[in-house]
């Protein structure tokens, strides 16, 4: 499995006709931080989780993966993503298991079987494997859908609203598990409105307003109040 | 190219575990492709006799039609729960993902054609089985040409609010060098002296257009692919 040590974002835009959904972005974070992403709605959080999953093309500024970028980098930088989408990326009319074995196929995993077994009990969902998607509730599909996105072991994560419809059981077992991605040296970057759940689990948060960075913020704890003090800035 | 094959393989057979649970591409697109038969039927056949070279035109009017309704629904449910996004995130060849969705949907346009072929014979008194080999040759020349293009719009089209608008207007004006082939090698088959040597020119014209259409596809899938 490649790596990389350094996420560097430069001068990031992205322009939809006339109308700016991101500009001027800049910052880098380092593997084993958790970073967020904080801001109100349209202010160019998932639009900075496409462009970093290489799903959208910047129209302006690069992002490097370590020494790689996504044009350079292709298939090889893809398979250091996972990315969990607030659309959850699942088809509820297969099985529990037959979506993670086909992801797995489809990211060449080694051993799909083991594979699969594993996520399932990850997941809390070793029983209720072979039941389709779409029976499961909310916070039992983010859960498959969590696993999904760390079958091939990804370096780099990114997650959009992860904590959404989720019990407090479920994202307290969500916080748990990217606290043990993060000890295993993975770089995760998620966006949430949730500042909650944020303050004490985030290493960095980045602040959008609008399309912009109106600031970076290493400090612990009383993220609420600066998160405040940075928007209405 | 193994790896390609292999991703191709896996996206087919997912499409086709979601159709054996769902049954609902196979099912509207057979009942709207039989409607169309029928309809023409009733239209056009007069105490069992239809008029010369009808049969042809309908049965690719019919394939056409209900391959268009067949592409949208498969690319609709790719947009359901953005799956296309976690697809086109895998570290797969994106063209592999191209040729798994169009093998998933020649299954059900093949599926269809079983049943549309010998309705179109028994309605319209076509002589389906004088040579069965070619026929079968123009169909599948055919429908892949049709299915290659439409595929490749139904992806581009997945997240655009007018698709359903739009993929009929994109797909057929492109197509009708396949139409024209589909219906004039049928009609060769089917009239009262079947002309052999024009079916055969016919069909080796859909395979030029296949290898085009296919190969374009295959080339601009990644591009589009990418916003």
């Amino acid at each position: 499995m490649s790596s990389f040590a350094r996420l560097t974002v430069s001068d990031v835009a992205r322009h939809y006709g006339r109308r700016k959904a991101l500009s001027q972005i800049s910052f880098t974070c380092d593997a084993g931080e958790i970073v967020g992403l904080l801001g109100p709605n349209g202010a160019g959080k998932s639009t900075l989780l496409n462009i970093l999953a290489t799903l959208l093309a910047p129209s302006r500024g690069s992002i490097q993966y370590g020494d790689r970028t996504a044009n350079g980098g292709g298939a090889e930088v893809r398979g250091l993503i996972g990315m969990l989408g607030h659309d959850l990326f699942l088809y509820p009319e297969l099985t529990a298991r037959e979506n993670l074995a086909f992801f797995s196929r489809l990211y060449a995993v080694a051993d799909v079987p083991a594979t699969v077994t594993a996520a399932l009990t990850r997941a809390g969902l070793a029983d209720r494997g072979d039941d389709l998607v779409s029976g499961f509730s909310r916070g039992m599909r983010q859960r498959v859908a969590l696993e999904r996105a760390l079958l091939h072991d990804p370096r780099l994560i990114l997650l959009d609203e992860p904590f959404t419809g989720l019990d407090q059981a479920s994202t307290a077992a969500l916080v748990e598990r990217l606290r043990e991605r993060q000890r295993a040296g993975c770089l995760i970057v998620l966006a949430t409105h949730d500042l909650d759940v944020a303050d004490g689990l985030l290493d960095r948060a980045i602040y959008l307003k609008g399309g912009r960075m109106v600031g970076i913020d290493t400090a612990s704890n009383g993220l609420a109040d600066r998160y405040r003090r940075a928007m209405q800035s | 190219m193994s790896g390609f094959f292999r991703v191709a393989w896996h996206v087919m057979r997912k499409d086709m575990t979601v159709e054996v649970r769902s049954r609902e591409i196979l099912l509207t697109t057979l009942f709207f492709a039989v409607s169309v038969v029928l309809v023409f039927s009733f239209a056009i056949v007069r105490e069992g006799r239809a008029p010369d070279d009808v049969a042809a035109g309908i049965l690719w009017v019919a394939i056409s039609f209900a391959g268009t309704l067949a592409m949208g629904r498969t690319f609709e449910r790719e947009r359901y729960n953005d799956t296309l996004r976690a697809l086109i995130l895998a570290p797969a060849d994106r063209p592999a993902i191209y040729v798994g969705k169009l093998l998933g949907l020649l299954l059900l346009l093949g599926l269809v054609e079983i049943i549309l072929v010998p309705l179109v014979g028994l309605l319209f008194a076509a002589p389906i089985f004088s040579y069965p080999l070619m026929l079968s040759a123009l169909l599948v020349f055919g429908t892949i040409g049709f299915a290659a293009v439409g595929t490749l719009f139904a992806a581009m089209l997945v997240r655009v609010r007018s698709r359903d608008t739009l993929l009929p207007v994109l797909l057929y004006p492109i197509t009708i060098p396949v139409m024209i082939g589909g219906v004039r090698g049928t009609a060769a088959l089917f009239q009262a002296t079947p002309d052999e040597p024009m079916a055969r020119f016919w069909i080796g014209l859909l395979v030029f257009w296949d290898v085009v259409f296919v190969t374009l596809a295959l080339w601009t899938f990644e591009p589009v692919m990418t916003e």
